[in-house]
């Protein structure tokens, strides 16, 4: 009799890891592995706009495998200074939104009670209005005649209107903005946890409160940095929204490059292949992130 | 501590048997080959500090964790592969475990409730058990509403709801403060022996062993060091970290002298010899342990015999009070005698006034019977 | 400084959204220029609710997004409780990669993939039959699944364990144990995973063009394309819609879990009180 339980157990236990790995193995991992060996494909006038991606010699199925789309990618100038440019974009936001995060995570963990939990939710309020929206609300602002052209024009304090559209700014502060609460939501769930005392200690034996707070609560909170950093950072390379509502035409971010390839110039392969390469720009970033932010993510909106 | 007889072993089937139980988890071995035998209607603790293994054998008792090697059986029953769910066998956990999302009604019936007993029967002995634990009016509350002990309480019938042959207790008194521990104890062993249920307690608390036990069994680095008696363990200790873990003890190292009687010991340290009442379990010159515990030891301003006292002196040794712990009905002596060794005694407070009472700095001479020692070779 | 910069940091959120809604009610085209004698007026949202091709995107999304946030929340609580209670398994690891992967991939990878997936299910198999609302809600439900498994993990990675093994001592099996004991205290989390859900679908916009066909468009992409080419104020007047819906929800919720901690505040001291 204990047998059979112990085998229903076995059962049941199978069975609730196995469909969510089952669903996210065909829905999941199995996309990128059809995306990798489309990168090696070649683009033709079919629908779909590829070539087969297995060719059949004799039976046997054997993956054609090309190159060029690579070699393209590599030696094309439009190409590596797009990879380039959303690097530098994407770090430099990461940036200023850590330097922007921390501070606003810091007051609001030190915040006791009522005060603490309405913070909270006036930073997460934003998250859950419409991403594509809030995003939509910048062009009103920094448009020639958005708001806050309007405003200094009227206060005088300039002439002519300040041209913020479509510029590296307008998509540092489009980037910034939306990706604010991922930054600072892990570094909040971080500082939360911090034991007050620690600083306690550190007054006691003579530091200031800035000394203690860069050699006690800085680097306790490095967890938290890296988690907000990676949970920005990464997205931010592949960013599409806002760099096409708000950013450059001449210097395009990857994946605006990506869905033109793959939406306009119906070159499904190269799009494969520039999928691929950014997968593996960020590889790295993405392991790091599975390996210490799974935690910190933890206090979720 | 409790009155309660013993069972004799060599009469009663032991109603738990634990035959040669290890557990290890990886590397490390938590449990290493334990054998024990638990009669029915004792109150069996098992004592030890953290990582000694005790809390492993209780879970492994309960079913939460599987035996690496070895059997248990209750009741004469193989346990090896009977869930936790289908074992005679209810656990009070440390943290009380109580389903915060019910009412303490709904807590206690839960286990009635998945013996499939019908609703009328189920209230019934719900409110039976709330009454013997005397919390018959906190039916409708919920966890969160309850204090402390109240809640301890409510652990307590829910696990005692299902009339279980075998209660296991995790750490029962560890969240309670002084005053209710000790009148919890007391409540334990009549609800125990009102009952007739064996228990089987784990604890770190060495107080709260010898109050509770019927039988004790101290564990250390996963393996049973000792079984007995409270008075047994603390009186005859087997070996040097027993002796030393249960209550204080004072140890003086010394070489065994004497051919054919060998009833005495010299130790440098102490600046004496030591004579015992029985024959040693040592040969000549072996070194060996006497373990004195503070309460047996006389401290008296005069030699306790006419004579000066010298080496050769026997049971006597002089030293300085050096410090002095005041507890209100005893204090603990720290004497630091000529060999600058020093030793614990606890005297009475007799006098009430302190003028009467031994003082700081003062010269002593410590004695004691020649059947307080414990003589350890280990 | 740091409640310098939180103020800073709280305007920078909060002033795109107030002056979209202020402009919702300005009479003029152009939005952003103030109409001063025909405003305020409230003509973008009668336009906006005579608008078929919006009212059609936002029930499409409606229905979505319904279906993605609960089919999210079945396979992410299987997935939270096996990472949370099941120990070492085989392919624990790949389960953990493929659920924290989603949660920072750029959504055009993702995207892409999953529409070659469709492309080449098609054709191997003969199904999804073309793009449209199928192959757009298994899109949503495979990238919501990792949002609710790390918040169903979170919630129960913090739980007592000694609950269940209590519950299982007292005679419960398993599955009793998980559906008395587990599942009411984790549900908290479920509701907050559904709704996580809900938001994430409702809101995508990447990963549905990619995956959308002719035919069917969402909310996100008739915004987007509106948008792509400048202000447009019935855009505004919806933004504004939707930013009150969500911030009466979350008002109500927050009095709604203040109530209830002040009540649990006022019992525990009541128990400690009675017990002096």
């Amino acid at each position: 009799m204990p047998q059979n339980l112990q085998s229903v157990n076995q059962r049941a236990r199978r069975l609730v890891m196995g469909v969510p790995t089952l669903w996210l193995l065909l829905l999941f991992l199995l996309p990128f592995l059809i995306v990798l060996k489309l990168s090696f494909s070649q683009e033709r006038l079919t629908i779909p706009p590829y070539a087969p991606l297995l060719e059949w010699i004799n039976g046997v199925p054997h993956p054609a495998l090309h190159f060029s789309n690579y070699a393209f990618l590599f030696t094309d100038p439009l190409y590596i200074s797009a990879y380039l440019y959303s690097l530098k974009v994407a770090a430099v936001s990461t940036l200023l939104c850590l330097l922007l995060g921390y501070p606003m995570a810091y007051v609001i963990a030190r915040a006791q009670g009522t005060w603490r939990s309405a913070l909270l939710m006036l930073i997460v309020l934003p998250f859950w209005t419409s991403f594509l929206l809030r995003v939509y609300a910048w062009i009103g602002l920094l448009k020639h005649n958005g708001v806050i052209n309007n405003i200094l024009l009227y206060l005088g304090i300039i002439h002519q209107p300040l041209t913020m559209l479509q510029t590296d700014f307008a998509v540092y502060v489009g980037i910034v903005y939306s990706y604010l609460p991922f930054m600072i939501l892990p570094l909040y769930a971080n500082l939360e946890k911090l034991d007050g005392a620690l600083l306690e200690a550190a007054a006691d034996l003579g530091a200031r409160p800035f000394t203690a707070f860069l050699r006690v609560t800085l680097p306790q909170s490095i967890p938290g940095i890296i988690a907000g950093s990676l949970l920005v950072f990464i997205p931010a390379v592949g960013e599409y929204v806002v760099p096409s509502l708000l950013g450059r035409t001449d210097q395009l971010m990857i994946g605006r490059v990506l869905s033109d390839e793959f939406f306009e110039n119906r070159d499904w392969p190269l799009a494969s292949a520039v999928a691929i390469l950014m997968l593996l720009l960020l590889v790295v970033p993405i392991m790091l992130f599975q390996r210490s932010g799974g935690r910190q993510i933890q206090s979720h909106p | 501590m409790n009155q309660q007889q013993p069972i004799d072993s060599a009469t009663q089937p032991a109603y738990v048997r634990i035959d040669k139980v290890s557990k290890r988890f990886d590397d490390f071995v938590a449990v290493d080959e334990v054998s024990l035998d638990i009669h029915q209607g004792e109150i069996f603790c098992l004592l030890g500090g953290s990582g000694s293994g005790k809390t492993t054998l209780l879970r492994m008792l309960a079913g939460f964790e599987t035996p690496s090697a070895g059997r248990i059986l209750v009741d004469g029953r193989d346990m090896s592969t009977v869930p936790p769910y289908e074992r005679p066998v209810n656990m009070m956990f440390q943290s009380y475990a109580l389903f915060p999302h019910m009412s303490v009604e709904k807590n206690i019936a839960f286990g009635l409730e998945q013996e499939g007993l019908r609703r009328d029967e189920i209230r019934r002995r719900v409110g039976e058990m709330l009454d013997i634990v005397k919390m018959g009016s906190f039916g409708h509350r919920k966890p969160h509403q309850l204090s402390g002990g109240q809640r301890q309480r409510i652990a307590l019938a829910r696990s005692l709801v299902k009339r279980p042959k075998l209660l296991l207790l995790d750490e029962p008194l560890a969240a309670l403060d002084r005053k209710l521990r000790e009148h919890t104890q007391f409540e334990l062993i009549n609800i125990q022996k009102a009952l007739g249920v064996t228990f089987i307690v784990v604890t770190h608390d060495q107080e709260e062993a010898m109050t509770l036990s019927t039988r004790m069994g101290v564990m250390n680095h996963g393996r049973i060091v000792q079984v007995g008696t409270p008075s047994q363990i603390y009186e005859s200790p087997g070996t040097r970290f027993i002796a030393d873990f249960i209550g204080s003890v004072n140890l003086f190292e010394g070489q065994v002298l004497g051919e054919t009687e060998r009833q005495r010991i010299r130790s440098s340290e102490l600046g004496c010899v030591i004579r015992v009442d029985r024959q040693l379990p040592a040969v000549r010159d072996a070194t060996v342990w006497a373990a004195v515990r503070p309460e047996k030891i006389a401290m008296s301003r005069q030699p306790p015999g006419r004579d000066a006292v010298h080496p050769d002196t026997e049971n006597v040794a002089r030293g300085r009070v050096r410090a002095i712990a005041y507890m209100g009905d005893a204090s603990v002596y720290l004497v630091a005698l000529d060999s600058g060794r020093e030793v614990r005694v606890t005297l009475p407070n007799s006098a009430r006034d302190a003028e009467q009472r031994i003082g700081q700095d003062e010269v002593v001479f410590l004695s004691w019977h020649p059947s307080s020692p414990v003589v350890l070779t280990e | 400084m740091p409640r310098t910069m939180l103020g800073v940091g709280l305007t920078f959120l909060y002033a795109p959204i107030l002056s979209m809604m202020v402009f919702s009610l300005n009479n003029s085209r152009l939005v952003t220029v103030w109409d001063a004698a025909h405003s305020p007026t409230l003509k973008w949202y009668a336009e906006l609710l005579g608008n078929d091709e919006i009212l059609d995107a936002a029930w499409l999304s409606i229905r979505i997004a319904l279906i993605a946030a609960s089919g999210a929340v079945v396979l992410g609580t299987l997935t939270g409780v096996a990472l949370a209670r099941f120990g070492p398994f085989r392919g624990r690891t790949l389960l953990v990669g493929m659920t924290t992967a989603p949660l920072v991939m750029p959504e055009v990878i993702t995207g892409l993939a999953l529409l070659l997936l469709f492309i080449t299910l098609q054709q191997a198999i003969g199904w999804p039959r073309g793009t449209g609302m199928v192959t757009i809600t298994l899109a949503h439900i495979t990238f919501c699944t990792a949002y609710v498994a790390v918040v169903v993990q979170s919630r129960l990675v913090g739980f007592d364990e000694s609950l269940e093994e209590a519950a299982l001592d007292l005679g419960a099996r398993p599955g009793t144990v998980f559906r008395r004991i587990t599942l009411p205290l984790v549900a908290p989390a479920l509701v907050s995973g559904w709704l996580l859900s809900f938001t994430l679908s409702w809101d995508d916009l990447v990963i549905t063009q990619f995956v959308a066909g002719p035919g069917s468009s969402t909310l996100p992409m008739v915004i987007f394309s509106k948008v792509r080419l400048g202000v447009s104020p019935d855009v505004n007047a919806l933004a504004t819609i939707m930013v009150l819906f969500v911030a009466t929800g979350i008002t109500l919720s927050a009095f709604w879990m203040r109530y209830q901690h002040r009540r649990r505040e006022r019992d525990m001291q009541l128990a400690a009180a009675a017990n002096q």
